[in-house]
Formats: structure tokens, C-alpha cells, sequence
């Protein structure tokens, strides 16, 4: 493992940093400055790949060896290595890449931590100052082309500018709604003779961004006097509540209440998995129990969600009788897509204690109408006991368990028992993401690692690096398919580099099987584009060349025993496991489109509600 | 236009941002990535050379205005913003139009001009230069007001807003 190495780089040369003092101040060069800046931002791992335009910051840290580096082999390998690092652990992931094709090499990853929220600081180094808007040598106008996807950016002018600018870039990604922040730094502002006092902010306050730091108590008191008068209530609880470490609040107001809940693509682990009141994932591939519910719900309580178009389906026709309280940081995800009849800004996290409070308040006020309607509430838990028994893929396999191949659903299944749903979950995209979305059923947030807004194939391996890093005492699979995997299969040779031990699900159907899917349904199963043809490579062989362990899986009946062995080897060396599954197994439920509500589902293929 | 634009109404979104190196481009990009309309837009710094102030119109209907103001608001550099067509306000634009100004139609601009409280600011023996100021309508009724002259040129300076009375757009 890299802590082992740690030790061997972790001695600091005193003299290493070229320090002058001036009077009080101290003197550093830009490079200095980034490097202690990393430090004092207690950053555990700083995930880069070097050029020109770097080559000064890359020389400080090499003299200021506090801060690990990982070298990655491509730089958006580095900005999903974060990024799984940052959704793992909860803190900011730290990126540097060279200016030019470093910096457009990252803008996937980049685009990739926005859509999800996901706290980064990605430093780009840019070419010298009186080159920019000459079209000099791997020069790109950074700020420019990551302006769309990134919370914020910043250009450096003066090297002295530089400890409170990555000060407030640090900041600026964690608060309020987080989201990743560029920094791009010219080459001549980083140089070692160029040396500038050193100040580094304690604090950062702007005028211009002040994150909602709690809810307003009036509208939180309307949304529980709507919550206890629910009839037919269900909670809807996104990827907010993940990052703003909420899910204890939002698991404790679920019980309490004893209402369902369900979570989406981002949200998974916000409520335990194995939870009784959980109905599971909603949306496209969502539960027919979970989507049911929402759809005949009269009181939706939708905390840390977007109202995304793969939850909701047909606008117009989204849950028709509910009255819909969204709590939310982001006052511009209110109402963006469905209007919220009750608007709440703030954290979740806050929101929900003080909801809770004020429910336990109410209650113990006299009153029948301070009191959920427990009849209601029964009967609608019959309903939704109903739905589960009729087509829930928890209440029984819904998927041809009896042949011989190895179904998809299968390996994850057995994937989580094996793990009792504590193991770190990153994902591709793909039927796989959506197999282990719904079968892997999480006990604890932060636990599933996936690119859900952008959904970014070649997110799974990096991520898994970024995330064992974070968390080396932990059990770390990265289930993914064979399409996706080799979109950044280079990394295996970084696992190699830093020893870096996790266990690849590789669910192998030799189709790019969710565009197959699609064909299968709507195009009369040509398959455009979407097959292999025999080009595959030899996983095993090829997980071996990087000095790591492959084990193939083609037979049902080992499947479980190549597991547990898989799982065990994992935790100290990087096992890569191709398991064939059926090609033609598709993702179910999966709602009807265009112009489908919530419920209208086909649930096999046969089958539609 | 298109059909959604015909249900919508104009909106005068007037903001204080930092006057910072790409702080426009953010304004700007955002209309142009989330699909929105700009119809007119001017900006330019305060008494408090730290701040711009950015005035911009657009047509659109009460939700799409929402979520303007709300992805505006959330823009780093954005300080503060304000509707301005919410409540009574002063708006102003400064037009200047170069017109073929030649036998008898030389009177009958001058006299037109006059009528809108346009000034002459640029004249030869061949053409007038005209300065108007006023609300878009009236710049609008102006042009059509010369349309039997020869327009050569337009240059308007987009809209620009103040909120009557008390309300301030100030930090």
C-alpha cells in the first residue's frame, strides 16, 4: 500500500524549501506556495500528471515531499482518481495537470465531479503570461472551456495572489452545493526567482456567494404540518443528502414517521439498504414498488434531488395528486424542472434535525390532527407491500434464475452478500451501473461511487484507486463492463506504481449492453456499433502483464467460491475478475418513454404495467 | 420567435457583479448553455470601481425568469440582481442613427427628430447623426418614424434601468 511508501518520500529537507525571509514575511516562490498550500490544506493525496507548464509547481513538490502525488496515466484518470477519493471520504479532491491537451484531457472528469456535486480543486498550469492569446505551444484557454462545468475559476496574475485565490478555491468547493473549482496558473507566476511574500488566509468571506446555512423555520413548520397530514407520503432523497452527511437525520425522520422512502442513482446508501421502509431506486430503472408510490403519493418529501429527467420521465405526467416539499442548498434546483409547492433552502443535514424537532414538538401537542394518520399510513404500507409482492425484485428474482449462464444480477447479488453491503461500490456506465444500482443494496452512505449526472463510461477504475486511497482498510470493487473498462484501463499500471489492492467486477457480455438494450427494444435489434467482434482483449493476461491478478469466470458453478477468492486476494493485490454473463440479459423495470408517467414500466420482456 | 417566446413577457434584469476578468463571459455563457435569450445587455463599472453594473433584457415567462435570476444569483461573481420590471422603474437606452438627410427630406427628419427629442450631434451636406434617448419603445417608434428616409446606419447602447423611489440596488 502507498502508506508503506509514504514513509520512505514523508522526510521533509528542511532546507528544501527555497524560503527568504523579508522582515516578518515570508518569501516563497509560487511553485513553494502551491506546495504549502497543499499542506495546509491537509491534502492526502494530490492526483497529477506532469508537463511544461507545471514544471516549477512539480519541482516544489518535489523539494516539499509532505504532499503524496499520484501519477496517473491520462489526466482524466486524475480527475475521476478525485473524485471517487472525494466522494468516498467526504473531503476535497486535489488535481494538477499541464496546460494545453493536461487541461482538456481533464474537462471529463471535471464535467463529471460538476453534474454530481462533488468537491475538487483542479490546478491547470497555463503557458507564461505574455503568451496567452498567442496561440503558444500547448496553450488552451482553460478558463474558458471549463467555464460551463465548473462552480467557479480562477486565472493567477500575481504570484503573491496565489495562497488566497487556492484559499478560496478550497473553499468555494465544499461550501453550500459543492462542485469542482479551476485554477489555472501561467508558468512565469510559478517560477522559483520569482519570490512573493507569503499570506495565508485563515479565513475566506466573499460578498458576492453566502451558502444557505440553515432553513427557514416558518417553512420547515408548514412542511411538517403537510408531512402529518400525508395520507399517502413517501420521502425522495437524492445525492444532497450523501454529501451533506445527512443520513442519519434523514433515517432517523424516516422511522419516525414510518413513511417509505426511496433514493436515487446518487442518493443509494443515504437510507440503509437493508431498511425496511426502503423501496428502493426510483426512476428509469427504478423499483415498480418505488415508482408506484410515487406516482400515487399525495405528499412528496424530496430532500437533496433535481427532479432529474431519469427520475422523473414525462414532465406533465409526474406524480399528478402530490404536494411536493423540496429542501434543497441550491436554491436554483427549486422548482428547475417541477415546481415545489413547499421551498426549503438550506443543508439537509439542518433541515432535517430541525424537521424532526418540530415533528416530535407537534406531537406532543394535543391535537388529532398533530398525529400521523395511522390508518392511512397502514393502509397505503399495504399498497406498498402489495406492489412488492406483485413485481419487486427484492421479494424474488425476476430474472431467469434457472439456466446455466451467469446473469448479471447474479454476480452483484452475490457480490453483496459476500460483503454484507459494506464494501465500496464505484461503477461504469451502463447495465452494470444500473444492475449493481439495484442490486447491491447499501448499508451506509458514500459507499456507491458513480458518475450518475454525466454519466461517464471510464469513471469505475480511476474512481476505485481514488477511493482505496481514501479508504485502505476497506474492501473496494469497481463493477464494470468491458466497454467501459477500456476507456481507462491504463490506470491499472498506477495500481501498479503505488500498490494500490482493489477487486474489478468485469461483467463481461462482449456487447456494449445498455446501447444493445436499446437496440433490442426500439431499433429491431440492430446492433449498430455495439459489438466487439472478437477484438477483446485477454483480461487476465492482460491484468497480469501489469503484475496484477486476473481470474476468469465462465461456469455458474464456481462463480461463488472464484468470489470469495477474488474478494480475499483483493485486499492486498489488485484482483481482476472477467466473469462472462448472458449477453442478452436487459436492465428491468425500466419506465416507458417518450411520454410515460413514473409508473409505466416494462418489467421483462414480456411484461409492462 | 418561437411560440414560448410569444407567451413570455420582457424582463429588465439589472446586476451589481465584480468587476473581475470573465465575470461578464460567465453571464453571458450561462444564457447561452441553459438556453435563455438576451436581447439586450450593457455593462460597465459603478462609482465603486470594484462593482459593474450589467442590465440586460430578455423575453420569457414567469418560471424560465425564475430560473434566470436563481442561476444568475448563483454565479460566484454575481454580488446581487434585481428584476426591475417587478416593480416601477426608469429605463433608458441611447440610440445613435445615421440618416441620408438631402432635398426635401433634410426638413422633415430634423422636424421628426424634434418631435422625439432627438439631438442633431453630427451633420454635412449630405446626412444627419442623430441622438435619441429613451425607453426601447420610443427608439423603436423612432426608426419606424424614418423609415421613408434612408437609415445608414443604427448604434444602440442596449437597455439600462433604475428602480423608482427608495429601492436600491446597492451593497
Amino acid at each position: 500500500m502507498l502508506k508503506d511508501k509514504d514513509t520512505s518520500t514523508g522526510d521533509t529537507d528542511a532546507g528544501a524549501t527555497l524560503t527568504e525571509m523579508n522582515g516578518d514575511v515570508e518569501m516563497l516562490s509560487g511553485g513553494d506556495m502551491i506546495a504549502r498550500v497543499l499542506q495546509e490544506e491537509n491534502v492526502e493525496f494530490l492526483f497529477g500528471y506532469p508537463g511544461g507548464a507545471v514544471l516549477h509547481i512539480y519541482d516544489a513538490l518535489h523539494r516539499n515531499s509532505s504532499v503524496p502525488h499520484i501519477l496517473v496515466r491520462h489526466e482524466q484518470a486524475a480527475t475521476h482518481a478525485a473524485d471517487g477519493y472525494a466522494r468516498a471520504t467526504g473531503k476535497t479532491g486535489v488535481v494538477l495537470v499541464t496546460s494545453g491537451p493536461g487541461a482538456t484531457n481533464a474537462i471529463t472528469g471535471i464535467a463529471t465531479a460538476y453534474m454530481d456535486s462533488i468537491p475538487m480543486v483542479v490546478i491547470s498550469g497555463q503557458v507564461q503570461s505574455h503568451l496567452i492569446g498567442e496561440d503558444a505551444f500547448q496553450e488552451t484557454d482553460m478558463i474558458g472551456i471549463s467555464r460551463p462545468i465548473v462552480k467557479h475559476s480562477f486565472l493567477v496574475k500575481r504570484t503573491e495572489d496565489i495562497p488566497r485565490i487556492l484559499k478560496t478555491a478550497f473553499y468555494l468547493a465544499a461550501s453550500g452545493r459543492p462542485g469542482p473549482v479551476v485554477v489555472d496558473i501561467p508558468k512565469d507566476i510559478t517560477a522559483p526567482t520569482m519570490k512573493r511574500p507569503y499570506h495565508y488566509p485563515k479565513e475566506i468571506s466573499l460578498r458576492s456567494y453566502t451558502p444557505a446555512a440553515k432553513g427557514h423555520a416558518g417553512q420547515i413548520k408548514k412542511a411538517v404540518e403537510m408531512l402529518l397530514r400525508a395520507k399517502r407520503p413517501i420521502i425522495y432523497a437524492g445525492g444532497g443528502v450523501i454529501q451533506g452527511n445527512a443520513s442519519d437525520a434523514l433515517t432517523a425522520l424516516t422511522h419516525h414517521l414510518n413513511f417509505p422512502i426511496t433514493n436515487t442513482l446518487m442518493g443509494l446508501g443515504a437510507i440503509p439498504g437493508s431498511d425496511e421502509q426502503f423501496l428502493g431506486m426510483l426512476g428509469m430503472h427504478g423499483t415498480y414498488e418505488a415508482n408506484n408510490a410515487m406516482h400515487e403519493s399525495d405528499v412528496i418529501l424530496a430532500v437533496g434531488v433535481r427532479f432529474d429527467d431519469r427520475v422523473t420521465n414525462t414532465v406533465s405526467k409526474f406524480c399528478p395528486n402530490a404536494k411536493i416539499i423540496h429542501i434543497d442548498v441550491d436554491p436554483a434546483s427549486i422548482s428547475k424542472t417541477v415546481m415545489a409547492h413547499l421551498p426549503i433552502v438550506g443543508p439537509a443535514l439542518q433541515v432535517l434535525e430541525e424537521m424532526l424537532s418540530q415533528v416530535k414538538d407537534a406531537q406532543s401537542q394535543p391535537g388529532i390532527s398533530n398525529q400521523p394518520d395511522a390508518n392511512a399510513l397502514e393502509l397505503w404500507w399495504k399498497q406498498i407491500n402489495d406492489w412488492r409482492a406483485a413485481h419487486g425484485i427484492y421479494t424474488k428474482n425476476r430474472f431467469d434464475d434457472t439456466t446455466d449462464k451467469i446473469k448479471p444480477q447474479e454476480v452483484v447479488q452475490l457480490l453483496h452478500e459476500l460483503t454484507g453491503g459494506e464494501a465500496f461500490v464505484t461503477s461504469d456506465v451502463g447495465q452494470h451501473q444500473m444492475f449493481a444500482a439495484q442490486y447491491y443494496l447499501f448499508e451506509k452512505p458514500r459507499l456507491w461511487i458513480n458518475s450518475g449526472g454525466l454519466g461517464t463510461m471510464g469513471f469505475g477504475l480511476p474512481a476505485a484507486m481514488g477511493v482505496k486511497l481514501g479508504n485502505p482498510d476497506a474492501i473496494v470493487a469497481c463493477v464494470t463492463g468491458e466497454g467501459s473498462i477500456q476507456m481507462c484501463i491504463q490506470e491499472l499500471s498506477t495500481c501498479t506504481q503505488y500498490d494500490v489492492p482493489f477487486l474489478i467486477v468485469n461483467l463481461n457480455n462482449g456487447y456494449l449492453g445498455m446501447v444493445k438494450q436499446w437496440q433490442d427494444m426500439q431499433y429491431e435489434g440492430r446492433y449498430s456499433e455495439s459489438v466487439y467482434q472478437n477484438s477483446l482483449p485477454d483480461f487476465v493476461k492482460l491484468a497480469e502483464a501489469y503484475g496484477h491478478v486476473g481470474i476468469k469466470v465462465t461456469d455458474k458453478a464456481s462463480l461463488r467460491e472464484q468470489m470469495q477468492t477474488a474478494i480475499e486476494t483483493s485486499k492486498t493485490k489488485l484482483v481482476f475478475m472477467d466473469v462472462y454473463v448472458d449477453p442478452d440479459e436487459h436492465v428491468y423495470p425500466m419506465q416507458i418513454a417518450p411520454n410515460g408517467a413514473m409508473n409505466d414500466m416494462l418489467l421483462s420482456k414480456t411484461e409492462r404495467t | 420567435m418561437t411560440d414560448f417566446e410569444d407567451t413570455g413577457s420582457r424582463r429588465i434584469i439589472s446586476l451589481l457583479m465584480e468587476n473581475a476578468a470573465g465575470a461578464l463571459s460567465r453571464v453571458v455563457g450561462l444564457f447561452s448553455q441553459r438556453g435563455y435569450n438576451i436581447e439586450t445587455l450593457t455593462v460597465a463599472p459603478t462609482d465603486d470601481v470594484s462593482l459593474s453594473r450589467l442590465t440586460l433584457t430578455t423575453v420569457c415567462d414567469d418560471h424560465t425568469t425564475e430560473q434566470i435570476t436563481k442561476q444568475l444569483n448563483k454565479l460566484v461573481d454575481v454580488v446581487k440582481l434585481v428584476d426591475l420590471t417587478e416593480g416601477a422603474h426608469i429605463e433608458r437606452e441611447l440610440m445613435l442613427i445615421k440618416v441620408r438627410a438631402v432635398g426635401a427630406a433634410r426638413e422633415e427628419i430634423k422636424r421628426t427628430a424634434d418631435i422625439f427629442r432627438g439631438q442633431i450631434v453630427d451633420v454635412n451636406s449630405s446626412l444627419y447623426t442623430i441622438q435619441l434617448i429613451g425607453t426601447q419603445e420610443k427608439l423603436d417608434a423612432f426608426i419606424e418614424a424614418m423609415k421613408d428616409a434612408t437609415i445608414l446606419e443604427v448604434v444602440r447602447s442596449g437597455v439600462s434601468g433604475i428602480a423608482r423611489g427608495e429601492k436600491l440596488l446597492t451593497i
